[in-house]
């Protein structure tokens, strides 16, 4: 099958009338939250999880998937007219955007956003629809040893570039493995750690643990600084004309190149996400752009740049958890749970295996972007008005859904005194200053790395050199261990604290 | 007041939490089969994996004290907002079985909302009742979650 077929199968997915309207449920959302500030994407797919269960494999995930991409063209329109982040991704589109709006330029600065999004986000579904069977391809090629390495840098990667120094973060994913470990063990049959209670012999509900870290924790914390200081008025710039001119067009193309390249590129790397690219294209933009002396007071190329990476990014992000079953990120960590619910087993073999689910999602993303184009100029007015619903109704509406959802995945109500225990302890993270996100990718990988690493012994009959003396495996391990060497640099370490706050929120 | 010789006080604090976290696994994960290297028990991985915290942990609460640099505190903690919200779930989950989804509801949208300084009865009483109509609506009626709605009382369930 080529290229041609496939995409063929995969609009014939995404174009029926359900997962369509899935698609547009998902960008509705996405943007909802995407325009909040306080609300974010991984508490919202968290959220969501529960109820994806009674949908469809395919359905379920284009509504997931949708929900994430779509946040990040909500998250620019709110820091363009509000200055103030929707998502940490479009923290930097603050800066030059909202110095747009100032000038009476609002309506072009939004244009840019959601064209170069548009075109990003084409262009990263493309690159995805191109490399993911290649890659499957590479994979077939993974022993046990492999994945358990493959694991293993999955895992270091997410947490090599978040902003806290590295032990903090390793700690949390070694913690977030235990607690997957909680329940029955599937080699044994022996119950771990389950202290006799019955409803932990299935093990720690993942939906729980992500809703309480992500959703009641964050709510705790915000509601604890909404309150200190309450009533700031933030101003809301008009929005005039929407066509960006001439001159508006030929400088932001370049910028939207560049952005596009750089955040397909980080967005395809595990753990560098959204955020990251963002950043990292409004820096390419002061390097080489030929406007680079007016970024900061309004220029085209400071919306245009990071907009179109992050965007990129959200799509590329993608390729290692659908061709190698790895998530590159927290996000990608509960579509991953979704996929596991859903029956179909992440890996290499999703594309043969699955290849309505596979195909309908990645032409499901690219006709959720044109949707979005579309969510977002005409409707901009509508939008706007969301931003003034106050977080005093909100957060109980939060608090609902995710009591609701606990409830929702087993029927059990231990889940929910689950989810008070996990809001307690993302709090304390909050306050310790640590992201919640590595003990949430441990969570996921957990037992597929246990079981990884038993197999591979068990094929070796206990020789450890499995792991180190097969070269792609040993690779692999050299990649994971340079990620951390380079992220250990106090240079490095300095420069992502003033880069990004964290992945979520 | 810490101690002054703790440097890095949030550091300080998670190094401890991360070493009894791991030493509380690793010990009872020692209570499960080991087995051997090449046919692993359900013991052997977590036992590692909760001795690799505790070490990551020892590490941390060394490094909090030994190395120079500016000190950091402890952020203020305001477990205000944290026992309602917490509370409100908690409460939620043991009304469920014995009054129903709508009581249980209302009772978290209302407890929830009182830890807000701009609290009002018209608000949240709204907000509870869209909350109601939409869950029910949504979760029992469109997705079948055998939630049970309305109080179970057993006299009735004669």
């Amino acid at each position: 099958m080529d290229l041609f077929d496939n995409l063929a199968l995969g609009f014939a997915t995404a174009l029926t009338w359900q997962n369509v309207g899935y698609a547009l449920l998902g960008c509705l959302i996405g943007t909802f939250i995407g325009l909040l500030p306080g609300l974010g994407p991984i508490s919202t797919v968290a959220m969501l999880l529960p109820i994806t269960y009674s949908l469809p494999p395919a359905g379920a995930l284009i509504l997931l998937a949708s929900i994430y991409y779509g946040a990040q063209y909500g998250g620019s329109t709110t820091a363009i007219l509000l200055k103030l982040p929707g998502e940490s991704s479009s923290a930097v589109t603050m800066i030059d955007g909202h110095a747009m709006a100032r000038q009476g330029r609002a309506g072009v600065a939004l244009a840019t956003a959601a064209i170069g999004s548009f075109i990003a986000g084409s262009f990263g579904v493309l690159l995805l629809a191109t490399v993911a069977e290649p890659l499957t391809e590479i994979a077939f090629l993974f022993g046990p040893a492999e994945y358990f390495s493959l694991m293993v840098l999955g895992l270091v990667g997410s947490i090599a570039l978040s902003s806290d120094t590295i032990d903090k973060s390793l700690g949390l994913m070694v913690l977030g493995l235990l607690f997957s470990l909680v329940g029955t063990d599937v080699n044994s049959g022996e119950y771990r750690f389950t202290g006799h209670i019955s409803d932990l012999y299935d093990g720690i509900e993942l939906t729980a643990l992500a809703m309480g870290v992500f959703g009641v924790a964050e709510i705790a914390f915000n509601l604890e600084q909404y309150n200190r200081e309450r009533n700031r008025n933030a101003t809301l710039a008009k929005v005039t004309q929407l066509i960006p001119g001439k001159k508006d067009i030929r400088r932001m193309m370049p910028a939207i190149a560049r952005g596009t390249a750089i955040g397909s590129l980080l967005g395809a790397l595990p753990g560098a996400g959204v955020t990251m690219a963002s950043f990292a294209g409004y820096a390419l933009e002061k390097k080489v752009s030929r406007y680079k002396d007016e970024l900061g007071q309004g220029a085209i190329e400071g919306v245009a740049g990071p907009e179109s990476a992050n965007n990129a990014a959200a799509q590329t992000n993608f390729i290692s958890l659908l061709t190698l079953g790895i998530p590159g990120s927290a996000i990608m960590a509960l579509l991953l749970g979704a996929m596991i619910i859903q029956d179909i087993q992440p890996g290499p073999q999703v594309i043969s295996n699955h290849p309505a689910v596979f195909w309908g999602l990645i032409a499901s993303m690219w006709i959720g972007n044109l949707m979005l184009v579309v969510l977002n100029l005409p409707m901009v007015g509508i939008w706007v008005k969301m931003l003034r619903v106050p977080y005093r109704i909100l957060f109980p509406v939060i608090l609902v859904f995710c009591s609701v959802g606990a409830f929702t995945v087993r029927a059990s109500v231990f889940d929910i005194y689950l989810l008070g225990a996990f809001g307690i302890l993302g709090y304390v993270l909050i306050k310790l200053e640590v992201s919640p996100v590595p003990l949430l990718m441990g969570m996921v990988l957990g037992p597929m790395l246990e079981n990884s690493f038993r197999r591979a012994l068990m094929v070796s009959r206990g020789d450890l050199s499995i792991i180190y003396s097969r070269p792609l495996s040993l690779g692999l391990l050299i990649a994971a261990g340079l990620l951390i060497v380079i992220s250990a640099y106090p240079s490095m370490v300095r420069k992502r604290k003033a880069a990004l706050a964290e992945e979520s929120a | 007041m810490a101690p002054s010789f703790i440097r890095n006080q949030p550091d300080f604090v998670l190094g401890v939490l991360y070493i009894l976290a791991g030493g509380g696994f690793a010990a009872a994960a020692s209570r499960y089969d080991m087995g051997t290297l090449a046919y692993m028990g359900p013991g052997y991985f977590p036992f590692l994996l909760g001795i690799l915290l505790a070490g990551i942990g020892a590490w941390i609460v060394l490094r909090a004290m030994l190395i120079r640099g500016a000190r950091v505190r402890l952020a203020p903690w305001n477990l205000r907002s944290l026992f309602w919200m917490v509370g409100s779930v908690i409460m939620f989950g043991l009304a469920l079985q014995p009054l129903g989804l709508v009581i249980a509801l209302v009772l978290l949208v209302v407890l929830a909302s009182l830890a807000s300084h701009e609290f009002t009865w018209k608000t949240t009483l709204v907000n509870a009742l869209v909350m109601v109509v939409l869950n029910v609506g949504g979760f029992v009626y469109g997705l079948s979650i055998p939630f049970p709605v309305l109080p179970q009382i057993a006299a009735f369930q004669l």
